[in-house]
């Protein structure tokens, strides 16, 4: 395997580590839920060869969990002098560069589970809705100070649509 | 003129309605009666706007009243005394018949002072920061749009309203349906408001216009029919604006032929065949019937592109591109310049022997209605090679040098050349059949292109001064290959500039660039107050006073 998309001497800063339990809880979760539910029919109807769905997915859910902490360490943000930067994906690795001037807003959110372990996913908002640049797991202080920094990058170099 | 104009304050004449901020009247080049509408105070609409508005239902009625009273009057003449005639005259012995005639009266007057009100709560302003609607008896609407951020005007004239000299005119704002609707105005009103629009988003400096406003001659009066017969024949009101002839002409053969050539009438046609093989073999005529749908919706689909193509004009003004088109019903857009996200030029397949061209763009205002949407977004329903140049040398006049010429040449050309493209590798060929020798991409002047496709050909170019951001990707498939996918994020728009099969290499490089050639663009780029640009062009400072809103 080839190494993957990056660009070549960033130097990327990386999310926090405590976002793997945020993922892998949410993971957890969903996994269950979706296990329980369609392992119902093969207990409803007992044709057993109904199983292999509730077992394949769980099996794909153990194997996604297990990668958590490779994928959470994969995401990256890097503010260079114009723009923004932003890289995640193990599998599909996508990497995204905003110029700060394209700024049309910034969204904070906080999820339960985010606010359990005191992280916040920030949102950078431009006229093109594929951009697409969402940075999850950051300390809610450094997601406060990300905020004001991209506000008043965006203000010195701003432009039009 | 004596068209019935937006009249000022009958009652109380040249008070503003509402103390608006202390304007500083900018000097317009424009007549008389769009300076009036544009001084910042509050306007009314065309006194027919109501009637104009409800135009259809109303002409409906009409309608209906007209044949029911002619076959009454026709029973009342000949003595057929039908059953409705008896039912009217037992009517008319009874004592409900004043109460009825009350009734109708009392809905009618009604129902016109409704419209006297709605009327007259419907006012507008302009100043020169923003422009304002305000309407509504009991829900009042409040809409403001700013002049700094007008990406297109638009001044449609249906066919009832163009009989009474009025016109819609629409100010495009960026978003997701957010125009300003001036519904009606006079005519030639609103083609000269949309010039005062213009020069005042235009930034234009007092002095300037003044200067310009001295050599202007106003225009001699002319009679009520004459003016009003002139209005008709002409879709272009705006002589003075507008070089008179068109760059493109879209010849009748060529439109017919761009229509009948087009996929959606082979696949009719390929599906009318199918069914009357089936009703042949079969002999069941109950087929016929699945016909219907698949013929309503090519008939609604021709006619769409057949009024957008009909007396189809596209010309340069001093600001931005207008675009002209419609037989009974026109519309004309302005688009100032640099409102233009994207541009693809794409010949679909049945097109290429007779060497035709589509070019559509993206824009950052979209329209509610989607018959709406695909008229604004198709720039060029059709045009040959010389038509394409001159067009896209119209939305990207950047690109008017030689150089850029050849490429762009290039770009539409078939097969591969030894160009400045940067192509895929060989490798791809299994991911991109035909095309892996065309995909590619290059930067030319101050836009991107992309270019794609050996069947479906096509040409992307995106403007780097309006790109948001751009991202590479990459799956699992793509890894393996040492390939990437590049692409450029736009406001939305039917064109996605895409690109994908392209080695990793080059787009991690081709990456860089483009996101330092965006980043230079967009900061000396002031094409939002485009007059302005002369004066600020020295001094391309990221935020002049103008810029911060």
């Amino acid at each position: 395997m080839t190494e993957r998309l990056d660009l070549p001497g960033a130097e990327w800063r990386g999310v926090s580590r405590k976002y793997t339990i945020v993922e892998a809880v949410g993971l957890l979760i969903t996994g269950i839920v979706l296990t329980v539910a369609t392992s119902i029919p093969t207990f409803l109807t007992g044709i057993q060869w109904l199983a292999v769905i509730p077992v394949s997915l769980g099996i794909i859910f153990i194997i996604n969990i297990a990668l958590t902490p490779r994928r959470v360490r994969a995401i990256g943000y890097m503010l260079r002098e114009d723009d923004l930067v932003f890289r995640r994906g193990l599998m599909f690795r996508r990497v995204v560069a905003v110029p700060y001037g394209r700024m049309q807003l910034v969204d904070i959110n906080r999820g339960p589970l985010d606010r359990a372990v005191g992280l916040s996913e920030l949102k950078f908002v431009t006229a093109a809705a594929s951009t697409g640049v969402v940075i999850p797991g950051l300390p809610e202080q450094d997601a406060e100070e990300l905020r004001d920094t991209l506000v008043a990058l965006a203000e010195s170099r701003r432009a039009g649509l | 003129m004596s068209d019935p104009r937006e009249p000022l304050e009958p009652g109380e004449p040249g008070v503003p309605l509402e103390p608006g901020e202390p304007l500083d009247p900018v000097e317009l080049n424009v007549p008389e009666s769009a300076r009036r509408l544009a001084d910042g105070e509050w306007h009314r609409l065309h006194p027919a706007t109501p009637f104009l508005r409800g135009g259809i239902a109303f002409v409906a009625i009409i309608g209906v009243i007209v044949v029911n009273a002619r076959d009454v009057f026709l029973d009342v003449i000949f003595g057929g005394g039908s059953r409705e005639l008896r039912f009217f005259e037992r009517f008319a012995e009874s004592s409900l018949l004043v109460l009825a005639i009350l009734a109708v009266v009392v809905i009618l007057l009604l129902s016109v002072g409704g419209f006297y009100l709605s009327w007259r709560m419907h006012t507008f302003r302009i100043t020169d920061e923003l422009v304002e609607v305000r309407s509504g008896i009991l829900f009042r609407t409040n809409r403001r749009g700013r002049l700094d951020r007008i990406q297109g005007i638009n001044i449609s004239r249906p066919f009832l309203a163009r009989l009474f000299g009025a016109a819609k005119l629409e100010v495009n704002v960026a978003g997701q349906d957010a125009n300003v609707e001036l519904a009606y105005l006079g005519s030639t009103g609103a083609d000269d408001l949309r010039v005062a629009i213009l020069q005042l988003a235009s930034g234009t400096r007092a002095a300037e216009a003044a200067a310009d406003a001295a050599a202007q001659a106003p225009a001699g009066g002319t009679g009520v029919v004459e003016s009003r017969v002139n209005e008709f024949l002409a879709p272009e009101l705006d002589p003075n604006a507008a070089p008179p002839e068109s760059i493109v002409r879209i010849s009748i053969p060529r439109l017919i032929g761009s229509l009948v050539l087009s996929e959606a009438t082979i696949i009719a046609i390929l599906v009318g065949i199918g069914i009357i093989t089936t009703i042949i073999v079969t002999g069941d005529y109950g087929w016929i019937f699945a016909l219907l749908p698949g013929l309503l919706g090519l008939g609604g689909y021709l006619a769409s592109r057949l009024t957008r193509s009909l007396r189809y004009s596209i010309a340069a003004t001093d600001d931005g591109i207008r675009v002209g088109y419609g037989l009974l019903s026109t519309t004309n857009e302005t688009l100032p310049p640099g409102r233009i996200h994207a541009v693809e030029v794409s010949q679909p397949l049945l097109w290429r022997p007779a060497g035709w061209w589509e070019i559509k763009i993206n824009t950052a205002s979209q329209a509610a209605s989607s018959s709406g949407a695909t008229a604004k977004t198709t720039l060029l329903p059709v045009g040959d090679m010389a038509d394409v140049h001159r067009v896209l040398q119209l939305i990207l006049p950047s690109l008017a040098d030689a150089k850029s010429r050849e490429l762009l040449e290039c770009g539409l050309a078939a097969g591969a050349h030894d160009d400045d493209y940067v192509t895929s590798p060989k490798r791809a060929a299994w991911l991109r059949w035909f095309s892996w020798r065309r995909n590619g991409f290059v930067l030319i002047s101050d836009a991107v292109a992309l270019r794609k496709g050996a069947i479906w050909r096509s040409l992307v170019l995106v403007p780097q001064a309006r790109m948001q951001s751009v991202s590479m990707n990459e799956g699992p498939l793509l890894r393996r290959m040492g390939l990437a996918e590049l692409r450029i994020h736009t406001v939305a728009g039917p064109i996605s500039a895409t690109i994908g099969a392209l080695d990793r290499d080059d787009v991690v490089r081709f990456f860089d660039e483009v996101e330092h050639a965006a980043v230079h663009a967009a900061g000396v780029d002031t094409s939002h107050r485009w007059r302005s640009a002369g004066q600020s062009t020295e001094s391309p400072a990221p935020t002049t006073p103008e810029e911060q809103s």
